[in-house]
């Protein structure tokens, strides 16, 4: 079955800093439900959450590659994490994320992973060696 | 990311931030000085945010409390560190605030806060303050010690955010201009500070229990927050007075009638018609036993005697067999102690329900027509029903009229209009109808 990628957006305006407490316990619970179904329809393959700061590029330079700083900061967006899926097609990727709790104060990017791209464990070695090089740049800095 | 289902990890209980927003703020507060008081709510915010972005993906902490007051910690110190007024102080408070994080209450007893620490109690005390006008104590008291949010607040009030966020300035300048330490009261002042807390309470109780206006009839939300303080009150020996307890009591007995009290529709259910089986027997039992609690020394006040009415309803099987007897003799000595024309209009329906519709009307009588009153539909509602009674029909449906054209929320209006229909006579019988 195709895979996807759904990466949590943040919008701009960061809404949920005017939540009440009573709201903000809401959206987690929204949150739980939410995972707990979709784990338990089998769709969910695992997902992470990004640190809090705007992680960085990896440019390509005259010299040999360069680390700059994220471009988040500039954009004001912020992405939240991702979810890793499993679904029929967009059409059922979609549903999914239609139902995530993200929407309240973001919006969620769908992505199918590319179905030619090799076995299984290799997109998400891909998505792994990511992460990986994020953490090596983390390391590299002074 | 916290997908599996078998990992235990505790339900978010009701209201968890809510209460733990309450006591990270009194927390903060008792250690920063109340007048940080924007800085602390700015904290609290912040660690709130960092559960919320925090949670969903990584599974909810073994203890919850402990977590956000770590994170409330930790925020703080940052704080501190950025503003150079806090830069000497900066360790003694960082181990002011350690001390107070690491008092976190058991995991196993997630499901209420059972005492009300001194922090919070401290905190209760200076947002009720009498000097701080009484719509800003409300709306502080809410914020910072219920932690309701300022929307909530403004659904509550039916008033609009901006007007419920100046509310809480008004009150936060108060405040500063009183340089009010967050501290409880000798043991000498505190029964004048604690009548201000419990009448904040009567008033968020009453305002939560029927709406001046608007949709919803009774405002659960406020009710319930009147009761949760009045009863951790209530639990403390040194606040756990005779009016305290008393009133308690009257909160649970009258919320006892609130699954009775509108109909499927949404609309009023008077007294006489609600179904007694849907009371409450645990609120009513409660509340029973902190009246009698409340009967000890020699403090009567009125809400002994309102809470007494209360419960002789609430004993009472049907709206007839009330011993309307002991509850005038209540009546009576509340008029004395407060007699306000909304206290002698209730005591008139005693009247009428003790001695009959004519004492009733007479006691009406004497009662006039008091400029408080002239814009209360119960004034004209009620001798609309007593001269009912007296089969003077005509005369009733011109009071139901009059009630009709008084301010009311819909689900009143709506009652209104159904009695006002009963009044009217359908068409073939009118030209009949004899004046009464």
């Amino acid at each position: 079955m195709p895979k996807f990628m759904l990466i949590l957006h943040d919008s701009k305006d960061r809404g949920y800093m005017s939540l009440s407490p009573e709201e903000m316990q809401n959206v987690i619970q929204d949150f739980r439900d939410w995972a707990r179904k979709t784990a338990e329809s089998g769709a969910m393959l695992g997902g992470e959450k990004l640190a809090d700061e705007e992680g960085r590029r990896v440019k390509r330079g005259p010299e040999g590659t360069i680390v700059l700083d994220g471009p988040f900061s500039e954009t004001k967006e912020v992405v939240g994490g991702f979810f890793l899926i499993e679904a029929a097609d967009y059409a059922a990727a979609t549903a999914i994320a239609g139902g995530c709790p993200q929407l309240s104060w973001g919006w969620v990017e769908v992505r199918q992973l590319d179905p030619h791209a090799g076995s299984d464990s290799c997109a998400l070695g891909e998505v792994r060696d990511l992460i990986d090089q994020n953490r090596e740049a983390q390391l590299a800095r002074a | 990311m916290d997908v599996s289902a078998s990992r235990d990890v505790p339900e978010l209980v009701e209201h968890l931030f809510r209460r733990q927003a309450g006591r990270m703020l009194s927390s903060l507060c008792a250690v920063l000085g109340l007048e940080n008081l924007d800085l602390a709510e700015e904290v609290v915010q912040e660690a709130l945010i960092k559960a919320l972005t925090d949670w969903p993906y990584r599974g909810i902490p073994e203890n919850p409390r402990a977590w956000l007051a770590r994170t409330a910690r930790n925020l703080a110190i940052d704080a501190l560190r950025r503003q150079a007024r806090f830069r000497d102080r900066e360790q003694a408070i960082a181990e002011r605030l350690d001390a107070r994080s690491r008092c976190i209450p058991d995991p196993s007893d997630l499901d209420e806060d059972s005492a009300l620490p001194d922090d919070q109690l401290a905190m209760i005390f200076a947002c009720c303050r009498p000097e701080i006008p009484l719509e800003s104590r409300l709306a502080l008291t809410l914020k910072t010690v219920s932690g309701l949010g300022v929307g909530e607040i403004a659904r509550a009030f039916l008033a609009s955010e901006t007007t419920i966020a100046q509310r809480i300035v008004r009150a936060k300048r108060r405040i500063e201009e009183l340089a009010i330490n967050l501290a409880l009261p000798a043991p000498e002042e505190l029964g004048d500070r604690l009548d201000s807390v419990l009448h904040v309470l009567y008033i968020l109780f009453n305002e939560g229990y029927s709406a001046a206006a608007g949709e919803n009839l009774i405002r659960l939300d406020l009710c319930e927050e009147a009761i949760r303080l009045a009863r951790l009150l209530a639990r403390r020996p040194d606040t756990g007075t005779p009016r305290t307890l008393a009133l308690a009591a009257l909160f649970l007995l009258q919320a006892s009638r609130l699954p009775a009290r509108v109909d499927h529709a949404g609309d009023l259910l008077p007294m006489a018609e609600q179904d007694r089986s849907l009371w409450s027997r645990e609120l009513i039992s409660e509340g029973l036993r902190l009246l009698s609690g409340a009967a000890s020394g020699d403090q009567l006040s009125s809400y002994h005697l309102l809470a007494g009415i209360a419960a002789e309803h609430a004993v009472a099987a049907t709206f007839h067999s009330t011993n309307w007897a002991h509850v005038l003799d209540l009546y009576d000595m509340l008029v004395d102690v407060d007699p306000s024309p909304i206290v002698k209009l209730n005591r008139v329906v005693a009247v009428a329900m003790a001695k009959g519709a004519q004492a009733g009307l007479d006691a009406l009588d004497q009662l006039g027509e008091p400029k408080t009153l002239r814009d209360y539909y119960l004034l004209p509602a009620t001798r609309a029903e007593l001269l009912s009674r007296q089969g003077r029909y005509a005369e009733s449906r011109e009071m139901w009229r009059r009630a009709s054209e008084k301010p009311c929320s819909a689900p009143i209006r709506r009652f209104i209009e159904k009695r006002l229909a009963e009044h009217t006579p359908p068409p073939w019988l009118r030209g009949n109808l004899t004046s009464g």
